[in-house]
């Protein structure tokens, strides 16, 4: 068997880059802590959680897949007009403003269904707009200047960007997340 | 293209990924919101949560990769054979993987909180809740990720499309509710 494929191989190669991940993730962990009180007053707030976190993280790695993408095949300029740079960005803004106040609406409901809540359903759809709105632009920009520093220094955006961006927009989730409710709630 | 056309291409290719792995995000959240007793019960559980699902979709992300481009190259067979050396490598990779990067995230989380002054469970506490979790979640999400990447190829699909999907809507939800077992199980057993 090639040694690649041996466990200690993949471990060797992959452990390193999980435990910093685990650190990165490890601060939002510690944004939750800190709100902790306000989750468990308000369960809908808490059932806002992953999926926020999941949806942040979702839209900077498909957008930082697609632009390393565009790198690869040397179509991206960096320039202010390029058009896959300003039509992707788009796509991220309107897919964002599409779906998390579905997601507000659909936190809502799920928690009234299973044990009921103790805020109205414009609250939680305005603290999910609100958060995703904020949550793109910041997926933009985090993907856009992650991209840009793998370019310039030569890295395969392939290998850098996507983990970068995924879990930075997870921890950004969390804070947006947290930003949101102390501003609404 | 169009920065119009360019948009409109990205959106319609995203949207009902984004919207699949949302229902799986919401279902998730529902788990966790009626997990308030646990969470009340082990602080410094919810620090935990964030570094817990992502290392599931991390993980098993990448278990599921490596599947389908050894499926794309010829290297393994769409059927689960545990005599090969290359799928039981990749296997128990992903498994150690899993659960190491899981104790290591409890053991830094109770540094963390207790260096602050917070309140903070037990040590054995937190470890135990990671590491059962880490082992039940990584055992029903390999099921998940060999069965869909195996059984999809040979039905024609591509694997490479059908692992990334499949993981995050699968590990939000395994993650969350294999916590609230570990959980209990550890709390049943008087909290280590």
């Amino acid at each position: 068997m090639e040694t690649r494929w041996s466990p200690r191989a993949i471990m060797r190669t992959m452990l390193p880059i999980l435990l910093v991940l685990t650190c990165i993730e490890l601060a939002s962990g510690f944004v939750l802590d800190t709100f902790e009180g306000t989750l468990l007053q308000y369960p809908s707030l808490l059932v806002l959680v992953p999926v926020t976190i999941g949806m942040a993280g979702n839209l900077g790695s498909i957008l930082a897949a697609r632009l390393s993408t565009v790198v690869h095949l040397g179509l991206l300029s960096f320039e202010p007009d390029d058009e896959y740079l300003l039509g992707n960005a788009v796509a991220t803004l309107g897919l964002a403003l599409t779906l998390f106040p579905l997601v507000g609406a659909g936190a809502w409901l799920a928690q009234t269904l299973v044990g009921g809540t103790a805020l109205g359903i414009g609250t939680v759809v305005l603290v999910a707009f609100g958060s995703g709105a904020v949550l793109a632009v910041l997926a933009v920009f985090v993907t856009l200047v992650t991209t840009y520093a793998a370019y310039r220094f030569g890295l395969d955006p392939d290998d850098v960007v996507i983990p970068v961006v995924t879990n930075v927009c997870d921890v950004l989730g969390v804070v947006v997340l947290f930003a949101v409710v102390r501003l609404v709630v | 293209m169009t920065v119009r056309e360019v948009a409109a291409e990205a959106y319609r290719e995203a949207l009902p990924v984004l919207a699949v792995s949302g229902v799986g995000g919401l279902f998730a959240g529902v788990v966790l919101g009626g997990m308030e007793a646990e969470l009340q019960a082990v602080p410094g559980l919810l620090m935990l949560v964030p570094a817990l699902l992502a290392t599931r979709g991390n993980v098993y992300g990448s278990l599921g990769a490596r599947l389908a481009s050894a499926l794309h190259q010829g290297l393994i067979e769409p059927r689960l054979n545990l005599d090969d050396e290359r799928l039981r490598g990749a296997i128990a990779a992903a498994l150690a993987n899993g659960v190491l990067v899981s104790l290591f995230a409890a053991v830094l989380a109770f540094v963390v909180l207790a260096v602050l002054g917070r309140q903070v469970a037990p040590l054995g506490t937190l470890v135990g809740i990671a590491g059962i979790a880490g082992l039940i979640s990584g055992l029903l999400l390999t099921a998940a990720v060999v069965g869909v990447v195996f059984l999809g190829y040979r039905r024609g699909y591509n694997p490479d499309t059908l692992a990334g999907p499949v993981v995050t809507t699968t590990g939000d939800v395994v993650g969350v509710a294999t916590l609230l077992l570990a959980t209990r199980i550890v709390l049943g057993l008087g909290g280590l």
